[in-house]
């Protein structure tokens, strides 16, 4: 499996905009309502292929036609191209926020509030198959941190020069992955990439240079991994073509918002999985069976989680193509606890790397898909 | 037996200390249950009596009312309150029994719709006066253009419940046909808001509005309320109580006082509603024969009579003895005071509470001034008096809580009023209107009344809901226009600077999309269809 390279020039993309435009302008000329066509972004409009491993598509959309109602929709998102093209033609890039900014600039087409602009900006991306960065559009939040057994090749931004950015070399810090990554290199002798929930158990294995001894490369996700995060993994895991382990709480957020969306996607950006995702991940930990052997200390889940374990059983498609998931579910429901991935240091601080870590990546029949 | 005796001895020795007290000592003691209970009270009730009997008095002679009312601040806390009216005016004898006397008037005995009821009012407040002042009260009263009026300076003497008559004179009353003029000298305070005087003289203009009333409160900042219509209000009719109505003890008294030969001849002329062969039916299943002598009837006998009235069917009362105000008048009242958007009433059909006719009125003022995120606001009539105390003790306040407001596109918290731009006006006419006390603050929930103002407050509501609906479709077809006109220009802005159009162009297609987008006919397509691509 090897990840595309989606990188379209600014020409290119300009093309896309303009052609779109056109159209609108030439059925407004002739008297027919012009119309916009997106992919519906919502789990219900989703299909999962193991084979190509990650969320996409299954071809719902819906039209807007322009009319009374959707006028001001209509306008916005044309402004909001305008704004892709002014900043591909110069090649400079907005984040999500100043392009917020730039629409109080359009009299009464402008956002009120930030969530308006950026679903504008999800439909753009959306209608057009390109993602927003592609569009000079960025998100605000970090990529992730890096430590470990890796050189980053990037260019100098004033010079263009090339930069080799050792990662063993960050001390008690780390690397932090750009905003986008697609022009990045990457040298490594690494044997796999250890994807973490928290920012504090990335901290303690990379202080006690777990990297060192287990030739590693740690990643901290923060979370929800940011597309930049993943597309860094992806295209990392592809072209030097090491496993990727995702180490995580064991509860339902982790499942199916932390490690589902870097494994397939997320079902609101259907459209451009194919490029955010990486297949190749796998569920090291905490497993609920982990939760047992482990004899780990546990919280009650919540009635959000029980609601969440429900809704991932009834409507993923992820979740429906992985039996080992459907059981893991069951059987943390049924124990009703969930136990984060610091709870290993009940037996001590160090656990993690000396016992938890080495036993479960020699085992692999204690993963979930 | 000594038990005996020594009871017999206190009995004698209580008996020394036992006498009548007279009403005006009584009321002396409990004054609160007249409306005297604080000075603010005191003030606005003694006000409210006045005008209340003023307009009564117009009414009974089919004329306009002219009203002057006169609020003059003597020192902190003592007030002269000067009501003047051109009613009939009061023949000279009567005058200190009507002014010095508690408990005497010609209402209380009658069966008819009237704004004071009691007779208490006017001579309460006279004795208020005395009390807190120790001034008497000064009355000008003239019947006939052609001769002079008579002044009294009056007391009240509260052991023995009789005027004093402390002065009087003929005097010259220039420039007035007949009419009565009170001055009444109180301890009492003045305020402003929603229990003020002011308020219940806007109040009282807006339920009648055939009157003129000219308003002079402490500051001389004179307030006219002019007339909004010509049409006075139809005198109510006197009718004999319906046997429905009547309690055992009443009806003990009726015999009792009763000159009429046989019980045939005393039900069929006392009561309403009672022929000879409904009169045989009550007497039959009492046991009573027909032609027995009312006064000699024993305790026994009256006590079968009065069950035997419950259990025979008696025609309802007579109900044109009410004077609604009327749909039209009752709108043209909320016009003249409340500027607001729009404007309905219902008067129901007149209907019976325990043997006692009674109708229903009830008008909406929604919008215009009226301030929208505030509860509606209730106003309170009983024969057109304004009522402004114990709002949440009345029918009318827990039949417009209980009232399903959203029906009528109002919001509206669980159990509270709903909120919105609005005056709810609710009028109760009868004969006797039951108030929960003498105070006559709040009306009593008779299930009857409770479910005749629902009905209104239904009526008038569905007429508002209509409004509502059309002038939402209204504001949404103008907002639609608004919107159109808003971003077609953003439409060609962006176009234009998309595909480098000329300015030309991009006026081209807005003037295109602005055709397009107004022209209603053809359904523009649904805004988002979902289909398989």
């Amino acid at each position: 499996m090897t990840a595309k390279k989606q990188v379209r020039t600014n020409k290119e993309t300009i093309k896309v905009i303009d052609s779109s435009a056109k159209d609108v302008y030439t059925k407004i000329l002739k008297k027919k309502s012009p119309e916009m066509i997106f992919p519906i972004r919502a789990l219900s409009n989703v299909k999962y292929d193991p084979k190509k491993g990650f969320f996409e598509l299954l071809g719902k959309y819906k039209t807007r036609a322009l009319n009374v109602n959707t006028i001001k929709a209509f306008a916005q998102t044309l402004k909001m191209m305008g704004l892709s093209k002014n900043l591909l033609n110069v090649n400079d890039t907005a984040t999500k926020r100043e392009a917020y900014y730039v629409s109080k600039n359009w009299g009464d087409a402008r956002f009120k509030e930030q969530p308006e602009s950026d679903t504008v900006m999800d439909d753009v991306e959306a209608m057009f198959g390109i993602n927003r960065e592609q569009l000079g559009f960025i998100p605000e939040e970090k990529g992730g941190a890096v430590a470990g057994e890796l050189v980053v090749i990037d260019k100098d931004p004033n010079t263009g020069a090339k930069l080799k950015i050792d990662c063993t070399k960050f001390g008690s810090g780390a690397y932090s992955v750009p905003t986008s990554v697609e022009h990045l290199g990457f040298e490594t002798k690494a044997k796999f990439i250890l994807a973490i929930e928290t920012a504090g158990m990335f901290e303690r294995l990379n202080k006690h240079g777990y990297w060192k001894k287990a030739n590693c490369i740690l990643i901290s996700m923060g979370g929800v991994p940011t597309r930049a995060c993943r597309r860094f993994i992806r295209r990392l895991a592809d072209e030097k073509g090491i496993p990727v382990y995702a180490f995580c709480d064991g509860d339902m957020y982790a499942f199916f918002n932390i490690y589902r969306t870097l494994k397939v996607g997320s079902g609101n950006a259907a459209h451009l999985n194919e490029f955010f995702c990486v297949p190749q991940a796998r569920f090291i930990g905490i497993t609920p069976q982990d939760i047992v052997d482990y004899k780990l200390p546990t919280h009650p889940l919540k009635d959000v989680d029980i609601k969440r374990a429900k809704d991932a059983l009834k409507n993923d498609p992820f979740v429906k193509q992985h039996k080992e998931w459907q059981k893991a579910i069951q059987q943390q429901v049924k124990s009703g606890q969930r136990a984060e991935q610091q709870a290993l240091a009940k037996w001590g601080l160090n656990y993690v790397i000396d016992k938890y870590l080495p036993q479960k990546l020699k085992n692999d029949k204690t993963w979930l898909p | 037996m000594a038990t005996k005796k020594k009871e017999q001895n206190h009995a004698e020795r209580l008996a020394q200390e036992q006498k009548a007290i007279s009403v005006s000592q009584f009321f002396e003691r409990n004054r609160h249950l007249l409306g005297f209970d604080n000075p603010i009270k005191a003030l606005s009730t003694t006000i409210k009596e006045l005008v209340d009997n003023s307009l009564d008095a117009c009414q009974e002679i089919n004329i306009l009312p002219e009203l002057t009312i006169q609020i003059k601040q003597k020192a902190e806390k003592k007030f002269i309150i000067i009501v003047e009216d051109n009613g009939p005016g009061i023949v000279k004898e009567q005058i200190p029994k009507v002014f010095a006397k508690l408990l005497y008037g010609s209402k209380f005995s009658k069966m008819r719709q009237s704004r004071g009821q009691q007779g208490i009012g006017v001579s309460a407040s006279v004795l208020y006066g005395q009390l807190t002042t120790g001034k008497s009260s000064k009355i000008t009263s003239k019947i006939d253009p052609k001769k002079p009026a008579h002044f009294y300076e009056l007391h009240i003497d509260v052991n023995t419940n009789e005027p004093e008559i402390v002065q009087e004179k003929e005097i010259e009353w220039l420039n007035k046909d007949h009419g009565i003029k009170v001055e009444i000298e109180l301890e009492g305070k003045y305020q402003r808001g929603r229990l003020s005087v002011d308020e219940y003289l806007k109040q009282t203009a807006i339920s009648n509005p055939h009157a003129n009333i000219t308003y002079i409160p402490p500051d001389n900042k004179v307030v006219k309320y002019l007339r909004g219509t010509k049409e006075l209000p139809k005198e109510p009719k006197e009718i004999q109580p319906h046997p429905y109505g009547v309690e055992l003890g009443v009806l003990i008294r009726m015999m009792k006082a009763s000159p009429s030969k046989t019980l045939l001849h005393f039900f069929t002329t006392s009561f309403s509603r009672i022929s000879a062969k409904t009169a045989k039916e009550i007497c039959d299943k009492a046991n009573v024969p027909l032609n027995t002598k009312p006064h000699t009837i024993n305790h026994q006998q009256a006590d079968a009579l009065f069950n035997s009235i419950a259990k025979t069917k008696i025609m309802a009362p007579p109900t044109n003895c009410l004077s609604p105000i009327g749909e039209d008048v009752l709108t043209k009242g909320l016009k003249k005071e409340i500027n607001a958007e729009f404007y309905t009433a219902a008067t129901r059909p007149p209907t019976v509470y325990r043997g006692m006719p009674f109708q229903i009125e009830c008008a909406f003022a929604y919008g215009g001034d009226l301030k929208g995120d505030e509860l509606m606001k209730i106003m309170r009539f009983a024969n057109r008096v304004p009522l402004q105390y114990m709002q949440s003790a009345c029918a009318i306040f827990k039949s417009s809580q209980q009232t399903a407001w959203k029906n009528y596109g109002l919001s509206q918290s669980k159990g509270a009023l709903p909120t919105a731009p609005m005056v709810a006006m609710i009028h109760i006419a009868s004969v006797w209107v039951p108030f929960t006390s003498e105070s006559k603050e709040a009306i009593a929930h008779y299930p009857e009344i409770v479910k005749e103002i629902k009905l209104a407050l239904q009526e008038c509501g569905r007429k508002l809901a209509i409004y509502l609906r059309r002038k939402k479709k209204d504001a949404e077809v103008e907002r639609k226009k608004s919107y159109i006109i808003k971003y077609i220009p953003h439409m060609g802005e962006a176009l234009k600077e998309l595909l480098e159009l000329t300015d030309a162009q991009s006026k081209e297609i807005q003037v295109i999309l602005k055709q397009q987008l107004e022209a209603p006919p053809e359904e523009p397509k649904v805004g988002t269809t979902v289909k398989t691509k």
